[in-house]
């Protein structure tokens, strides 16, 4: 084996995928994995139309998310978001990708179901067209989103030109105090370093918060790490890792599982490794966040009040806050604590996973739900070993709606949005103006903090209801 | 993919910092073939309202500025979502390049693939030529990639970086899978040393 590359997690991997270099610094990477999903469809049509096979077929893992239906049972879908399902079953059949279709228990979120699968191993390259491919990094292995043109690149030639992006280091210490959970964490990164603050940048999250962190809780840190503006974002492999992967479908068994963790081992960021830039937060600091505005940054502690735009530090700041709160319906300088909601979704590539399950049930149980709130897990295993555990019950007797797997009102391509002027409590990653449906108004939550808001009406501070 | 070379056309002012790519084409017309009408749907919902009549203050909308063939935005235009539909929009609109102070990295990408020019101006560059564009609605800028440059209404001249490699391919219009698959000796020689250096990956 050629001598091991030095440096952070982050050009380990790097510098063990350069296929060749080219001109102005851009090399070709190779590809590991690559994941697709329904979005696909343009690419494969292209790919279809020049009569083009894919080079690796082997290394290409498909399911459905974005477009079919959630709705408990066997939901019926309209006959455009059907097509969209059919043709990537056909693809992938003609093509033989393995794919988790619809009525397969494996099918679900395509960043819920890699890692699950044990596809998403930690050294590896990973990309899928998608901009939260991020969340896979929290294995310790380089995932980041492509276009639809990169998407075909790699379906011809399983390689992609990428130029060197520049690292950051985010460190969270101390620890997190009660009620404080992993989506906290993220919010309170982005909003320290801004919707563009990690452009390109790959984020290595490091301390011992993250550390202390399991791989669902380090999978909601990742997951985010498009909101900052990074290419990707990473968690250097350890125990943690090795124990969530070993006897994973996918994952290597026997004498290739003990090479695998042999070099797996020697994946952390050198101790002399530097980074570009360095961010520190301390965790003890944290408090449970929820978004106000309609961009990730625009996020405080829940004990704070709507800001004030009078007070931005600049006229162009001031007129995107005047913006945001008149799409939100807020006025400056009310408690967070007083907005009532009208609907909640716990559910996303974000937070979806047995844990985020859990900590919403814990929340819930015994109470009510006083507005509609959807429970959408995340693959058809999770939905699964959620209700081995009883969860489901949780959640419906208190009202809520327990569904099938899928993106569902993350994004509402399968047309699960929420109307217009309706305001939601999501555990979801993005509040864009419109995410959520035309008109909709998006606050962005742990699942904890949306267990929370359904059984209250408001945003809450999960902290005052518990103990 | 058609190349770009030299445009000299109407660029059109986006003030608004973090414009995201739901923004520029929500969700709901992503599964929508690439058709003669898709230049409908940028901006679509801040820019039609609820009867499909258009906003007259939407910057697009006005007269002067409908024939733009640029943008010049503010900081992380085109951040989020990774669909390409938001340069497909773009394009189909009539836009050839985009102008802002930094654009989000999937977004930057996928404007190369598509024959779009993504121009990185200083933060205070790109605010004077918003600035010019608002005072002189429908003036025009222009765009050299060969020179590496943008003239400004007022005629300032402003010089702009662009990676070499995406700038040749621009240049010509280079199909960037032809290219690759010239590498195929070295992709094979790399993957099957990948395979025996860590054989855990192969599949089967
Ligand atoms: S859950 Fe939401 S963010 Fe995640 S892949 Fe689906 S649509 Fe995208």
């Amino acid at each position: 084996m050629t001598a091991r590359p030095r440096g952070t997690v982050f050009e380990k991997i790097w510098s063990s995928h350069v296929v060749t270099e080219g001109p102005g610094g851009h090399v070709l990477l190779y590809i590991d994995r690559h994941l697709l999903h329904e979005g696909s469809t343009h690419a494969w049509e292209r790919m279809a139309r020049n009569g083009s096979r894919m080079r690796r077929p082997d290394l290409s893992f498909a399911t459905a998310d974005h477009y079919v239906l959630t709705t408990p049972g066997t939901p019926t879908a309209d006959a455009e978001t059907r097509k969209m399902v059919e043709s990537l079953t056909r693809h992938t059949t003609e093509q033989g990708v393995t794919f988790f279709g619809v009525g397969d228990d494996r099918r679900g979120i395509v960043h819920v179901i890699g890692p699950e699968q044990g596809l998403t191993l930690p050294g590896i390259l990973l990309v899928c067209g998608d901009s939260h491919t991020a969340t896979h990094g929290a294995f310790g292995c380089l995932a980041f989103g492509v276009g639809s043109t990169e998407v075909e690149h790699v379906m011809i030639t399983q390689t992609l030109w990428q130029k060197k992006p520049k690292s950051l280091r985010v460190t969270v210490d101390g620890r997190l105090g009660f009620g404080v959970t992993a989506k906290d964490v993220i919010l309170a990164i982005i909003a320290t370093i801004g919707a563009a603050g990690g452009v390109g940048h790959v984020i290595e999250y490091a301390g011992t918060v993250i550390r202390a962190m399991t791989m669902d809780q380090r999978m909601t840190v990742c997951n985010m790490s498009i909101e900052a503006g990074a290419r990707a974002g990473m968690v250097a492999p350890d125990e943690t890792t090795f124990a969530y992967l070993e006897g994973r479908p996918f994952a290597p068994k026997g004498e290739l599982w003990a090479r695998a963790l042999a070099y797996w081992k020697t994946l952390p960021s050198d101790l002399d490794a530097t980074f570009d830039r360095e961010v520190t937060l301390d965790g003890t600091e944290i408090a449970p966040t929820v978004t106000w505005g309609t961009s990730p940054q625009d996020a405080l502690p829940i004990t704070e009040r709507v800001p004030d735009p009078a007070r931005a530090a600049d006229a162009t700041r001031r007129e995107s806050m005047e913006r945001a709160l008149a799409y939100m319906g807020l006025t400056a300088g009310i408690p967070l604590t007083e907005i009532t909601v009208d609907r909640v979704f716990i559910g996303s590539c974000t937070n979806s996973r047995l844990d985020d399950l859990r900590a919403a049930a814990q929340v819930v149980k015994g109470k009510r739900a006083v507005v509609p709130a959807w429970v959408v897990p995340g693959s058809g295993l999770i939905k699964r070993a959620a209700e081995a555990e009883g969860l489901d019950r949780v959640f419906r007797d208190a009202g809520f709606e327990w569904r099938e797997a899928g993106c569902s009102m993350c994004v509402g391509m399968n047309g699960e949005t929420a109307r217009g002027g309706e305001r939601v409590a999501s555990t979801s990653n993005r509040n864009f103006e419109g995410r959520q449906g035309q008109g909709a108004r998006t606050h962005l939550v742990s699942p904890a903090m949306a267990a929370a808001a359904a059984v209250t009406g408001r945003l809450t501070d999960v902290r005052t209801l518990r103990g | 993919m058609r190349a770009f070379t030299r445009l000299a056309a109407v660029a059109a002012p986006i003030d608004l910092p973090n414009v995201d790519t739901d923004r520029i084409i929500p969700a709901r017309f992503l599964r929508k073939p690439k058709n003669p009408e898709y230049g409908r749907f940028l901006f679509h919902d801040v820019r039609f309202n609820a009867d499909g009549s258009e906003k007259p203050d939407f910057v697009l909308n006005r007269p002067a500025y409908r024939s733009a063939q640029v943008v010049v935005a503010a900081e992380n235009f085109g951040c989020g979502s990774s669909r390409e539909m938001a340069v497909w929009a773009l394009e189909a609109f009539g836009i050839r390049a985009v102008i802002a102070p930094s654009l989000g990295d999937i977004f930057h990408q996928n404007c190369f693939k598509n024959g779009l020019l993504p121009v990185i101006l200083p933060v205070a560059a790109a605010a004077s030529l918003r600035g010019q564009l608002h005072e002189i609605p429908g003036a025009s800028v222009v765009v050299d990639l060969e020179a590496q440059t943008v003239t400004a209404p007022d005629g300032a001249v402003h010089r702009f970086d662009v990676d070499p490699f995406r700038k040749r391919m621009l240049l010509t219009g280079q199909d960037e899978i032809a290219l690759t698959l010239g590498h195929e000796t070295e992709i094979g020689a790399f993957e099957a040393r990948h395979a025996r250096e860590m054989p855990w990956l192969v599949t089967d």
